[in-house]
């Protein structure tokens, strides 16, 4: 990536970047939507840049849900076994391209071992 | 007259039902009519040029199930005929955003990547409200994935309009399922809220509208846009049809693990107990803004509009009548922060969830050749997503990125129990302020009119500003109507509490509709249905 490190804020994501991340992201982006895209995104980098200034003590901990899930309100688990889906050739049937019961793809983009 | 039968409350209906003084199938038949009246084109994926229809209609629906609703009331009569309880929610006509799946309709979430996906199976929310009763009458319009706050980006158009002035916004992201219950096109709505997308359009179409807590309602079923954060939630005209559909939808669920193992309570049972005894906190916070400048990312304050502010001071007085004790002063000092916090998580955990559109197992696929598999994923996922949902990604993935991650992702999870804590505070029985809500406006304004922000990514968030940090919090959140702008625009109160404390909320939202049930505001309209 553009390899800025440590607690400094980036402010702007440099076009090398932002191609990066589209095709990590596999999207194709018309020129209007690419330039849209990253005007937006450095607009939002701005406004999360007010995050860092936030004085943070070690032990804060990190939120991944709002509220606690402790013993008590947490359900138990489903037993560790396979069901049948009941209408698995409705899902099959949504393939957009299929051969019996196999979903068709393109090729893979690989390199054959030696 | 069976035209008015949609303009009842869904208590009403149920309980007329239940005398066999109407049957369900004479509710829907009404439902329908006033659908066919007001709603005009549903959204389609053609593109049309703006036509003059979309400026006088709601145009919440997506998709009408009519045949299945009316085996549904079906049901509910032959099911009285027996003797049988038809349930809480018999015969209660209900629209479902159309980010849940339903069985055998199409589950779009607003996108063209899912236009042509029909779900296999129906979301535990849907099944449960549909087990208490209510009549699934059509899935409705929202934004893309529930990316937005204004409906607008929806791939589906026309977009949803607010029946109370139909060039203005429903908001979003719920706004068809909003919108649909202003216009009595539903009496109740099933909606999700990820940042305030169940209260922001529930309060600017003049409805209520309740995000539980986190993990009170499954959310198997539920198309995910950000997990940590989503809540499925109603919408309706009062707190009393909000208190039976989260009785319904609520509890445990061995297909989703978030679905916490708390017990229901009967939330019609502690509806009319009044306010006195409770405490309800006020937070300067929630009437002085704060935010970041989209240009320069400095810190702005702003205070909510003035009649906004006049109009949820007036509902504080009413309750402090009814015998509640007003707590004044209470700090969120965080909530600053939910914003951008919100841009980080929400971004990350939307980027997660995108991947799995890819073209191959089901959904839109590129038609045309490609080299490879990689080239497929690019063209299908560069057709099928809009430009909200793109941004969405590839901003969660910037911040996400290995060398970003603790600065942005972990600091803004770590910024989430900071806010948390404001509301710990504001609620501890045992701490300084003891209150058993928090008081304030939904939304810093009325509805704003169509394109006027859509485009512009950080000023539309602004408009969840009053509304995201419950969801950081995970705790509830219920809005209700309190009055009209100058311009006759609905206004909307947010009550926030403790977490699966919605029953105090719904007591308190109840003691205000009564207090306030004379006023001339309660008497007014939508636009749409003059005439």
């Amino acid at each position: 990536m553009d390899g800025q490190a440590g607690r400094q804020s980036p402010t702007e994501i440099p076009l090398e970047t932002f191609l990066h991340l589209v095709d990590l992201a596999a999207l194709e982006l018309t020129e209007d939507e690419a330039e849209y895209l990253r005007r937006e995104m450095n607009a939002q980098l701005r406004a999360i840049g007010d995050l860092q200034a936030i004085q943070l003590s070690a032990d804060t901990p990190i939120t991944s849900h709002g509220i606690p899930y402790p013993r008590a309100v947490r359900p138990a688990l489903r037993g560790d076994h396979a069901e049948t889906f009941p209408h698995a050739d409705e899902i099959l049937a949504q393939a957009p391209e299929s051969d019996g019961r196999y979903i068709v793809v393109p090729d893979q983009p690989g390199t054959d071992l030696e | 007259m069976i035209e008015d039968l949609c303009d009842l409350s869904g208590h009403q209906i149920a309980e007329r039902i239940r005398r066999r003084e109407i049957s369900a199938t004479e509710v829907l038949d009404s439902t329908f009519a006033r659908i066919h009246r007001v709603d005009g084109r549903s959204g389609s994926l053609e593109d049309r040029p703006p036509d003059p229809d979309e400026a006088v209609h709601v145009h919440a629906f997506l998709e009408l199930t009519e045949e299945l609703a009316h085996r549904q009331a079906s049901q509910i009569d032959s099911a009285l005929a027996r003797g049988d309880d038809p349930g809480p929610l018999a015969g209660v006509p209900l629209a479902v955003k159309d980010i849940f799946c339903v069985q055998g309709t199409a589950s779009t979430a607003g996108s063209r990547i899912l236009a042509n996906y029909r779900a296999p199976y129906s979301a535990t929310s849907v099944e449960r409200l549909v087990s208490a009763g209510a009549l699934v009458v059509g899935k409705v319009n929202l934004d893309e994935f529930t990316f937005g706050s204004s409906n607008e980006s929806s791939a589906f158009r026309p977009t949803p309009r607010n029946p109370w002035e139909p060039s203005r916004v429903p908001g979003g992201s719920s706004g068809g399922s909003a919108a649909a219950v202003a216009a009595g096109e539903a009496v109740l709505s099933l909606g999700t809220d990820t940042s305030g997308s169940i209260r922001q359009p529930a309060a600017f179409c003049g409805v209520s509208g309740l995000k539980p807590t986190y993990g009170r309602v499954s959310r198997y079923g539920l198309i995910a846009f950000a997990s940590s954060l989503d809540c499925p939630g109603p919408i309706a005209r009062d707190v009393t049809d909000l208190a039976l559909a989260l009785g319904a939808m609520s509890g445990e669920d061995r297909r989703d693990a978030t679905a916490a193992a708390v017990p229901v309570p009967d939330y019609r049972a502690s509806l009319d107990q009044g306010v006195r005894g409770l405490r309800i906190g006020i937070s300067p916070d929630a009437f002085q803004l704060a935010y970041p400048d989209p240009t320069s990312g400095e810190v702005r304050t702003q205070g909510v509009d003035r009649e906004m502010e006049t109009a949820v001071r007036e509902a504080v007085q009413a309750l402090q009548a009814e015998g509640a004790e007003i707590v004044e002063g209470i700090p969120l000092s965080h909530a600053r922060y939910a914003i951008p916090a919100y841009f980080v998580i929400s971004r990350v955990e939307a980027a997660s969830n995108l991947h799995r559109y890819d073209g191959v197992k089901y959904g839109h696929r590129h038609v045309g050749p490609v080299s490879d598999l990689r080239s497929l994923y690019r063209t299908t996922r560069g057709e099928g997503f809009g430009t909200q949902v793109k941004l969405r990604i590839l901003m969660g993935m910037y911040v996400s990125a290995a060398q970003y991650e603790e600065q942005f992702y972990a600091q803004a999870l770590r910024v989430r129990s900071l806010i948390r804590r404001d509301f710990e505070a504001a609620f501890d029985p045992h701490g300084a302020y003891r209150v058993h809500a928090l008081l304030g406006p939904t939304t810093p304004t009325a509805a704003f009119p169509m394109n006027e922000l859509y485009g512009d990514s950080v000023l539309m968030q602004l408009a969840d500003l009053l509304t995201v940090p419950a969801n950081h919090a995970g705790i509830p959140g219920l809005s209700i109507p309190c009055g009209l702008s100058a311009e006759g625009l609905p206004l909307g109160l947010q009550l926030l509490g403790p977490d699966f404390e919605e029953g105090t909320l719904f007591r308190i939202g109840r003691a205000y509709e009564k207090a306030t049930e004379g006023e001339a505001w309660r008497a007014q309209r939508p636009k749409v249905l003059a005439g």
